[in-house]
């Protein structure tokens, strides 16, 4: 069995779900969030120079939101801050910072909340795709993948959850990722942290859900983005705008788990009823 | 996945592609590449200027940040992978519009300057790259050249038209032209043969800010010439209605069609169906600016329909004086050569200057054709047209267009490209470059 034979098997599959889904979807647009008011809604977005972050806030600019940024490099994020308020946000502020600090996140959460004065919707798109063999050769690489793409997460949720918590709305939106549902050999170091964040969510929406905040987990498939950029690109590789339209839309009807591009929802079904004794054997 | 094609799909090339998104990581690729690179955007030319077989293309569509919009002097600053249609979304709400605009808003500011392309108001505002405030411009060493028409002028020059080869344009600043609304006050006037073109452009010219003809190029004889003239103004308020923007429903010409699919039957009903959906002599109506300036855009991929073979544009332009004799013949000789030419349309150049240095545009009339690529026949007819253009003073191989152009053809054309050539920077190159460069 080969790789493109389970993909083609996944993908018939997923052409069933996404009928399903095309009907759950028109569900979802009836039930929009009560938090959506008139006014600029305030919106948090950390590792806001990411494609998919900077795609997403797009969407939140032109609907003429306020926006807070997050990020690491002063150019970029500057950039993107810039082509946000051509694009029609009604504020955006931008705040530096590297996120591996997690000492600095309270600070840098009290800034956020002070400047756009409330919090409706936070968006958690920072991460790092290391490479997996070099992780393999020392732990210290491995630790410092965890830390990005599961601790320093935990260490943002973990005040956040409190604050939406008390003010019983909002929406908490974290990119997780597909490799986080089953471990596989080629980065199961990146894996093991999305799969983290999957079940920390899992969790915390099951907390928040008698208060009335929405919490979503976004799993995207391939996408093609500085992240991905040494990967040769099949035909399942998508832009970072279609995955961010999802993520809009996702946050705006206030979904649970999303799956962007939806078909990976069929993949990712496949995927995970494997049985163990096969694929323990298969070069994935 | 994007395909790095041009939009003529006659070029079957192959190139490694790196995306653009952040300029640092243009800077490494030319640092570390020992292949030739060419920037690419939409791929909306129709020839190989926007490729570079066996090379290195950069896409810069990812590289599509706003930087800057003063709303006040309608001055607008973004990264050269912004798209003319993202503007449009941005500017037109705070009543800007683009100052010049090809006929599809699917192109990348990069790509508009690189190849200064012109619009139906040529007379009264020139290229795209007339109104280029500044840009910067990266070069292989690793050197940004901030250019405008006062700081780096040569450079400014150059890389207006510049097909992409003097360096990778960063990011550019572009004025942009205030507007009531959103809407055209158009004018639809059908005409016989070519002398009653001529007399309506002429007519035309002082009170229309946009005009374009379109041509049924497979009718000869008595109406050999025939079409439909399309005038307009912005038009402004109070409005008698509000036109519907009818861009909801999109289109995609899923597939590629057969090659046979287009043909003299199919064309000709076409054209007789465009020709005669317009019952009366002359209409007027208020349009949306969509459907005014980008017909064709409502159709996404709409070059499918030319069949996995592609299909060749060819554009010249002809001086007045002579030109009337010249477009008959050239008209004629299409409409008798049984090779199908297609959408074919007509538009007036006036005199206002370029400061791009291989700008195709100059005074005279313009004509771009589509022609199915039937092989040899396809390329001996342009280049039986070429010694027309030629004969009349005209210009022909215009780089955005051109497919087949002969390299002395071209040299004769464009006798500039020599000093250009002093420009294009060591590591840039295209398939088109080599082809017009070497004897």
């Amino acid at each position: 069995m080969n790789r493109k034979f389970f993909i083609n098997t996944a993908l018939g599959f997923a052409a069933g779900l996404g009928a399903a889904r095309l009907v759950k979807s028109r569900q979802d647009r009836q039930r929009r969030l009560s938090f959506r008011n008139t006014g600029p809604r305030k919106v948090l977005i950390i590792g806001a120079t990411s494609a998919i972050a900077a795609e997403t806030a797009r969407f939140f600019a032109a609907a003429g939101d306020d926006l807070f940024l997050v990020g690491r490099n002063p150019q970029k994020t500057a950039a993107v801050t810039n082509d946000l308020q051509v694009r029609g946000a009604n504020r955006v502020e931008y705040r530096l910072q590297d996120l591996a600090d997690t000492a600095q996140h309270a600070n840098l959460l009290a800034a956020a909340i002070e400047w756009l004065g409330g919090l409706d919707i936070v968006l958690i798109a920072h991460g790092t795709l290391g490479n997996q063999k070099a992780c393999q050769a020392g732990y210290d690489l491995t630790e410092k993948e965890l830390t990005t793409n599961f601790l320093s997460v935990v260490s943002l949720l973990t005040p956040l959850a409190n604050h939406f918590e008390q003010q019983q709305r909002g929406a908490i939106a974290v990119i997780s990722s597909v490799a986080g549902d089953r471990g596989r050999q080629s980065n199961y170091v990146y894996g093991a942290a999305k799969a983290g964040v999957s079940a920390f969510l899992q969790g915390l929406r099951n907390r928040l859900a008698k208060s009335g905040v929405a919490v979503i987990t976004i799993k995207p498939g391939f996408v093609d983005t500085p992240m991905t950029a040494g990967i040769e690109k099949g035909r399942l590789f998508v832009g970072p705008e279609v995955v961010a339209k999802g993520i809009y839309q996702a946050i705006e009807t206030g979904q649970d788990v999303v799956y962007l591009p939806w078909f990976w929802g069929g993949i990712m079904t496949v995927i995970k009823h494997i049985p163990e004794s096969i694929f323990k054997r298969l070069s994935l | 996945m994007k395909q790095y094609q041009s939009w003529g799909r006659y070029f079957k090339y192959t190139h490694q592609v790196h995306k653009i998104r952040w300029p640092g990581r243009a800077e490494t690729v030319l640092q570390t590449t020992n292949r030739l690179v060419l920037p690419f955007g939409m791929g909306r030319s129709y020839g190989d200027s926007c490729l570079n077989d066996g090379g290195l293309l950069l896409d810069t569509t990812p590289m599509n940040r706003f930087m800057a919009f003063n709303r006040k002097k309608g001055l607008l600053r973004c990264e050269a992978g912004v798209t003319l249609a993202e503007i449009l979304k941005v500017i037109v709400p705070h009543h800007w519009f683009l100052t010049v605009t090809p006929g599809t808003k699917f192109v990348t500011v990069g790509g508009a300057i690189a190849n200064d392309v012109h619009g139906k108001n040529h007379a009264c505002a020139g290229t795209f790259g007339c109104h280029v405030t500044q840009f910067e411009l990266l070069r292989s060493s690793g050197e940004r050249l901030l250019c405008s028409p006062a700081k780096n002028p040569d450079w400014f020059r150059a890389t207006i038209g510049g097909l992409g080869l003097t360096g990778l344009i960063l990011w550019a600043e572009i004025k942009l032209k205030p507007i009531a609304g959103p809407y055209i006050e158009e004018d639809i006037i059908k005409f016989g043969n070519l002398e009653e073109f001529f007399d309506i452009a002429a007519e035309s010219e002082a009170n229309y800010e946009y005009t374009v003809a379109w041509l049924d190029s497979l009718s000869h004889g008595q109406s050999l010439g025939k079409g439909l003239f399309m005038r307009g103004n912005p038009a402004k308020p109070p409005y008698t209605h509000m036109p519907h923007r009818p861009s909801g429903l999109r289109v995609t010409v899923p597939l590629n069609a057969p090659n046979f699919a287009l043909n003299r039957l199919t064309m000709r009903a076409f054209n007789l169906l465009y020709y005669e959906k317009e019952l009366s002599k002359i209409k007027r109506r208020l349009v949306h600016y969509e459907p005014f300036f980008y017909p064709l855009d409502a159709v996404h991929q709409w070059n499918r329909i030319y069949g996995p073979r592609g299909f060749m544009q060819y554009q010249c332009v002809v001086p007045y004086n002579d030109g009337y004799q010249a477009i008959k013949t050239i008209v004629h000789k299409m409409a008798t050569s049984g090779l199908n030419p297609f959408l074919n349309v007509f538009k007036t150049f006036g005199d206002y200057p370029s400061p791009g240095l291989m700008s195709f545009p100059q005074k005279g009339v313009t004509l771009a054709i589509d022609f199915p690529n039937q092989g040899r026949a396809t390329l001996d007819l342009q280049t039986e047209i070429d010694a027309i253009v030629r004969e009349a003073g005209g210009v022909s191989g215009y780089a955005a267009k051109d497919s087949r152009i002969s390299a002395a053809d071209f040299q004769h054309f464009f006798p500039q490209w020599a000093e250009f050539s002093r420009f294009v920077d060591p590591k840039f190159s295209s398939s088109f470059w080599r082809r017009v460069t070497t004897r």
